[in-house]
């Protein structure tokens, strides 16, 4: 009987079907977020206080404010500050980057730079914008992009030292132009780079932005926010907040895995 | 005295027939700063339409002067002539295949061509080398026997002015190369070009080229050339067997071996 228990066992470590695995993987996930809620709710029956409501309380505020059209209107704010500033951020870094990584002397002078703009925490660079450039939409939004540029550019310049210059020869001997140059041998190359900065851009400019929202704009989940704490309202802070974090959990599942899937396809497929 | 210019001279005036190369003199300088000298008075020509084979010990700069005739090569001391157009088509296939991993084998194939030639038929081209039932394949799909042939569809795809090939049949197994061997002579055959093709395999040469022009060690320089004049079809065994003792008569002294 052992002897039979540990063959089966072993033969369904062995070759589980992928769509199984698949299907079990997303249970897991919404178990894992209906326990969370529970733990909330149960934490917030026993110890019962104003600034600890319950989930129950927070959709409610979740859906008064939507209905009032006040949430979607920040959060559309929001998202156009980030989507704006992580465009710039991408941009502008990735072109210094490649810049850097093919130019020896030029990333030499200009190092040090780099290492004072990565070292600025984003609040000085917040206040100083907003001094310099007044209270502004450009200065928001440029504010938020130079705290993610230097990021951007070293990735990108490791990136650019890593490419292979035989695809380069190869292009050169076969008289590629710019543009297919640039689609079928830099950026494909590149592409890991991209997707990794760009993972972490996204995460740090969202959080960057409710703070540049806070100290000098008067709309956005960041406004909202410190509104709201002015008021000492957490149910409402709590349902700005999710309704922000669904939104991006959205586009990461929605937009940003399938077209990692199908950028990196090549990839995938077995020798 | 030698006509001498330190800059990249590419003499490209109006149509040429054959590939000519006169060069000084090519040096590298290592990373302890010494200078070495890869070729020293290198002079060759290959006629139009013909196939012509470098032969020469390993490291004797076979590679770097394919290089300078793809124009990756800066500074070089000489000038060096490639048949076709002021600005000629070359085909090239490298040591490696050097295929775009993340592009098909269609796509790699159709991005050599030049833009308004994109939507060309290839048909028969990817009959030839039997790579039609491959053509959505990525090239991490393929064996390496494979990603040859389609470095040669690539470089034939074009419709070269001369095709520059570097060792294609390295690292494969005999039977493979062989193979690979015919499939370039057959499509080569279709419609030929002038070709140049580096390579230490004698027989490999014997089989394939009207022409074998034999290097030096480092720095290189042109030994002698070795004509072919029998057709490729009527090289038989025995017809091969004989030419590669003639061939080793003429060079036994020059240390190149089978």
């Amino acid at each position: 009987m052992p002897v039979v228990s540990t063959e089966r066992r072993g033969a369904r470590e062995v070759a589980p079907l992928p769509r199984s695995r698949r299907w079990t993987s997303s249970v897991m996930v919404l178990l894992s977020f209906a326990a969370l809620l529970i733990l909330w709710h149960i934490g917030a029956t026993f110890w019962p206080s104003r600034s600890f409501p319950a989930p129950l309380l927070v959709l409610q505020k979740f859906t008064s404010e939507t209905a009032s059209g006040d949430l979607p209107y920040h959060l559309a704010i929001t998202l156009w500050r980030v989507a704006a500033s992580f465009l710039l951020a991408m941009i502008i870094g990735s072109v210094i980057g490649v810049f850097l990584g093919t130019h020896r002397r030029a990333d030499q002078f200009f190092n040090p730079w780099l290492i004072l703009f990565l070292n600025i925490p984003a609040l000085v660079i917040i206040v100083l914008a907003y001094i310099w450039f007044g209270l502004n939409e450009a200065a928001a939004i440029g504010a938020v992009a130079l705290n993610k540029i230097p990021n951007v550019v070293v990735t990108m310049r490791e990136g650019t030292r890593a490419l292979d210059g035989r695809y380069a020869e190869m292009a050169r001997v076969y008289q590629f132009g710019a543009l297919d140059r640039l689609r079928h041998i830099l950026l494909p190359q590149l592409q890991p780079y991209i997707a990794a900065t760009s993972r972490s851009g996204v995460s740090l400019i969202w959080k960057i932005v409710l703070v540049v929202e806070l100290m000098g704009r008067s709309n956005g989940i960041g406004f909202q926010i410190n509104l709201f704490f002015q008021l000492f309202d957490v149910a409402a802070i709590l349902a700005y907040t999710l309704a922000f974090v669904a939104v991006m959990l959205f586009i990461e599942l929605v937009l940003v895995q399938p077209l990692e899937h199908t950028s990196t396809r090549w990839r995938r497929r077995p020798a | 005295m030698y006509w001498y210019s330190p800059l990249n001279t590419h003499q490209r005036v109006g149509v040429a027939a054959r590939l000519k190369v006169d060069i000084q003199e090519k040096s590298f300088r290592s990373s302890n700063g010494e200078v070495i000298d890869v070729l020293r008075d290198l002079h060759f020509e290959v006629e139009q339409n013909e196939f012509a084979c470098i032969l020469g010990p390993s490291g004797c700069g076979k590679t770097t002067t394919l290089r300078i005739l793809l124009g990756l090569e800066g500074s070089y001391g000489g000038s060096v002539q490639l048949p076709g157009l002021a600005e000629p088509r070359v085909g090239a296939v490298f040591q490696e295949p050097i295929l775009l991993p993340w592009c098909s084998v269609e796509q790699n194939v159709r991005l050599a061509l030049p833009k308004r030639a994109r939507g060309a038929n290839l048909d028969a081209l990817f009959r030839i080398l039997g790579l039609a039932a491959m053509r959505t394949f990525y090239p991490g799909e393929l064996s390496l026997g494979l990603a040859r042939r389609v470095a040669i569809a690539r470089a034939l795809a074009i419709e070269p002015d001369i095709l520059l090939l570097d060792e294609p049949f390295v690292s494969l197994d005999e039977a493979t190369a062989d193979q690979l061997r015919h499939l370039l002579l057959s499509v080569w055959s279709e419609r030929p070009t002038t070709a140049l093709m580096v390579t230490h395999n004698v027989q490999e040469a014997i089989m394939l080229s009207d022409r074998i022009i034999v290097f030096s060690d480092r720095p290189a320089h042109v030994v002698g050339t070795f004509d072919i004049r029998v057709p490729r079809h009527s090289r038989n065994a025995q017809v091969r067997a004989d030419l590669l003792r003639s061939f080793h008569a003429k060079f036994s002294d020059r240390g190149v071996g089978p």
